[in-house]
């Protein structure tokens, strides 16, 4: 009864977690290419063109998809680095770490996509309306954690102060979407519906889903590299470092 | 959706420019990003062996 | 117990910033220089100011804060009066909020008292600089709050200041946008209180959640 649970966090051990990350690596770059190819394939070749917008419209399966992401990467990581304080567990502190720099990457291609959709679609790459600027804030938000630990030597106050400035972040976000779509709302200014994306064939939709969960499998991919370098690096003076290293080391 | 040709393709209906912006962009970072993480995997793990190898030798 | 060390604290801060008078003018001048030169470098043109007029102040205001928010436990960290106060069997959330407080009394209300010469400076209207001075009244408390966190957060880091900034200015983006957006309703010829109820509304928020968390940041970055 009690080993169910045991199993869990035993793989918050540091060598586990190293062990089983490098093992599910392959699995994960394998999932996100199929996925790709598969969700491309039906973007380009299956997707018929879209009535108002054209073929610009295709940016969509990977614009949604990353704005998607950006948002769900925050959430994990402000969670794991929250698990880290809270049980002073190294190994979550690691991860959330290691999040931060996917979740910025997709906040700016989200940006980027976004800009490069709306140019010929509404005519201009910005407006300062409640999404794009709460994706802009989150960008801010992580370059604001990414800074906070950089900036700070000794490794706990860094995953920990970390921790503490992702869940105000968390807590932020939701208030600074509202506020931005408040505001417009009263001024009405906001003449763009930027929430238009063309109405849905089911293969666009079919599309986008497969192309979120290429990117999905991607970041867990791409999070499970970092952490395995984060313990390498903080772990380094560990027997189970020693022999990882050492099997590399022939003869 | 059939493309009558790969020039058609690459048109985009005349959004080629936007459509692959975005998504050279993409790929690029999409790449880069885990070509970076495994430059610095390699680091790490010869930075811990010669802290290994230090410990044994002393 | 708790209302004692606000109250101690409060005083201490306020008595330690009356020695140094000129340092606790700095965010004041800070401020009005900063104003100063969007006429010069947007141009006179007094259409144009109006309508930036709102938006530029709460910038401003919020660079003032930030400026001098800095500074806020450097002086306690050195000399280790920090640390004492953390160990003493007293509540830190009182400590936090208390450096809040001093922290508005010193930077925030000066500012709010400068409005109306910011307002001429731009050529806004009576009600208009009325509306911006209710919003910097509700709004530089919050701004000192979550100065007062970012301070707690960065204490003691060599790339405080700027850090500071990239921190705090993504969490003070509502207060911003409601405390412009009011000036621009009243300009309009609308009601306000929509976006000042929102505004007390972050206001309250600050208040109950910026000090314990302040006080969590203060335990992580000396522990």
């Amino acid at each position: 009864m009690t080993a169910q649970p045991l199993r869990f966090f035993s793989f918050a051990a540091p060598s586990r977690f190293y062990a089983l990350a490098g093992r599910l690596l392959p699995l994960f770059w394998v999932m996100a290419v199929v996925l790709s190819a598969i969700g491309l394939y039906i973007g380009f070749f299956v997707a018929p063109t879209d009535a108002t917008q054209g073929d610009a419209y295709r940016i969509i399966f990977i614009h949604v998809p990353a704005a998607w992401m950006s948002m769900l990467l925050y959430l994990v990581m402000a969670f794991w680095a929250g698990i880290g304080w809270a049980f002073n567990a190294r190994t979550a502190a690691m991860v959330a770490r290691a999040i931060a720099p996917t979740g910025a990457m997709f906040t700016f291609l989200a940006l980027w996509t976004g800009a490069f959709w709306g140019k010929p679609t509404w005519g201009t790459y910005w407006v300062w309306d409640a999404r794009i600027t709460t994706e802009l804030i989150l960008l801010f938000l992580y370059l604001g954690y990414i800074a906070l630990v950089n900036a700070i030597d000794d490794v706990k106050r860094a995953d920990q102060a970390g921790a503490l400035l992702a869940i105000v972040g968390s807590v932020n976000v939701p208030i600074i979407y509202f506020s931005v779509a408040a505001v417009s709302l009263k001024n009405k200014s906001a003449k763009i519906s930027t929430t238009a994306a063309p109405k849905m064939a089911s293969t666009m939709l079919a599309a986008m889903l497969i192309m979120t969960f290429a990117f999905w499998a991607y970041a867990f991919a791409v999070v499970f590299m970092r952490t395995r370098t984060l313990l390498i690096e903080r772990e380094s003076h560990t027997a189970w470092v020693a022999q990882v290293v050492e099997r590399k080391i022939p003869g | 959706m059939s493309w009558n040709s790969a020039a058609e393709f690459f048109a985009m209906g005349g959004y080629g420019l936007y459509v692959w912006s975005s998504y050279g962009v993409t790929a690029a970072l999409m790449l880069a990003e885990p070509l970076l993480a495994r430059q610095r995997h390699g680091q790490a793990l010869r930075e811990a062996e010669a802290q290994t190898f230090t410990r044994e030798t002393e | 117990m708790t209302r004692s060390v606000f109250m101690t604290v409060l005083r201490r801060d306020l008595k330690l910033a009356s020695r140094r008078r000129i340092d606790a003018l700095l965010p004041l001048a800070f401020f009005m220089v900063a104003l100063s030169l969007f006429p010069l470098g947007v141009g006179p043109e007094p259409k144009t100011l109006q309508e930036i007029a709102p938006g530029i102040v709460w910038v401003c205001a919020l660079l003032a804060s930030m400026l001098s928010v800095n500074a806020l436990f450097n002086g306690d960290l050195a000399d280790g009066s920090l640390e004492q106060m953390l160990l003493a069997p007293t509540s830190s959330i009182a400590l936090a909020a208390a450096k809040a407080a001093a922290h508005w009394l010193l930077t925030g209300l000066p500012l709010i008292v400068a409005t109306p010469l910011a307002g001429l400076m731009f050529g806004m209207s009576a009600p208009a600089i009325a509306a911006l001075a209710l919003g910097l009244t509700l709004g530089t408390p919050i701004l000192s709050l979550l100065g007062t966190l970012g301070a707690a957060l960065t204490l003691g880091l060599r790339s405080g200041g700027m850090l500071l900034i990239l921190i705090v200015l993504p969490l003070a983006t509502p207060a911003l946008i409601f405390g412009a957006g009011a000036v621009g309703m009243v300009e309009a010829g609308l009601s306000a209180s929509g976006h000042f109820s929102l505004l007390g509304a972050l206001l309250i928020c600050s208040l109950i959640g910026a000090p314990v968390a302040t006080a969590a940041a203060l335990r992580i970055s000396t522990e």
